[in-house]
């Protein structure tokens, strides 16, 4: 567990918590990407605009991330490009038919102790330790 | 416009958020699913981070008869455990083990400019414009 960083982990777990209430308190909606992002599909305008602020809001966050800590953002991909497409695939179809991905099953769901939620993160989180057994330990 | 400041302020507190936890770092969320190898519980924390603020918060929210600057809470109305849940569910899974990118951290790593995550972000949206197109 050499690469374990619990303080980080949890502080960023509390910026993202404290994402997730403010969303609800004022503007009574799920923090949830994937449906934020769904619904950029959407024709109605009314919809579109505020998911576009938000998602704004999530590169501003990474910006100001890099702006103080002078650095670059920690992002290291390790699959092929033709990976990253089928996976991307399987996330943007899946979530939308699971009506929710890890903030929105994962955070709010579960913090509402929603059962579908609380399944869906159970099924998701199985799935992809599956998933990364086979592709890391046996394949 | 105050709601739009907020979906602003709030977008950008999840992505920093994102990034001070490290989740915006695939092969780190790999090393989180990754249970039988050099496991990284980080993520756990993460969550347990999140859930520590939003569960006592919600509970205070809810007993709220609307939110402060909206006419409802908009929430999921279907109570029961089907099959799409179970499927779609699944199939995001594989996509999270393949990748180690779910939706927000795929979205906030666009500002890294890196070409896999720009085609992870845009084979994301083509999944769900699909599902829009399906059903």
């Amino acid at each position: 567990m050499e690469n374990f960083t619990p303080v980080s982990g949890l502080i960023g777990g509390l910026l993202i918590g404290l994402a997730t209430v403010l969303m609800m308190l004022l503007n009574g909606r799920i923090a949830g990407i994937s449906g934020i992002v769904g619904g950029l599909l959407a024709r109605n305008g009314s919809e579109v605009g505020w998911r576009a602020v938000f998602v704004v809001g999530l590169l501003l966050g990474a910006f100001a991330y890099m702006l103080a800590t002078g650095g670059a953002l920690p992002v290291r991909v390790e699959a092929s490009l033709l990976v990253m497409v089928v996976a991307g695939l399987l996330v943007g179809f899946g979530t939308r038919l699971g009506s929710g991905c890890t903030s929105g099953h994962g955070v709010s769901g579960i913090a509402r102790f929603s059962k579908r939620s609380i399944v869906a993160t159970l099924v998701f989180m199985g799935a992809g330790i599956v998933t990364v057994f086979l592709t890391g330990h046996v394949l | 416009m105050l709601r739009m400041l907020v979906n602003l302020f709030a977008g950008a507190l999840f992505g920093l958020g994102l990034a001070v936890s490290g989740m915006v770092d695939p092969a780190k969320v790999i090393g989180f699913l990754d249970v039988t190898g050099d496991w990284d519980p980080t993520l756990a924390f993460v969550m347990g981070g999140a859930l520590l603020v939003s569960i006592p918060a919600f509970r205070l929210i809810f007993k709220r008869r609307r939110p402060v600057l909206a006419d409802d809470f908009e929430l999921p109305t279907k109570k029961d455990v089907d099959a799409r849940l179970l499927g779609g569910s699944a199939l995001f899974g594989v996509g999270w083990g393949l990748s180690g990118f779910c939706p927000g951290p795929a979205v906030t790593a666009l500002a890294t400019g890196l070409t896999p995550v720009f085609a992870f972000v845009v084979a994301m949206i083509a999944g769900m414009a699909i599902y829009k197109w399906i059903f």
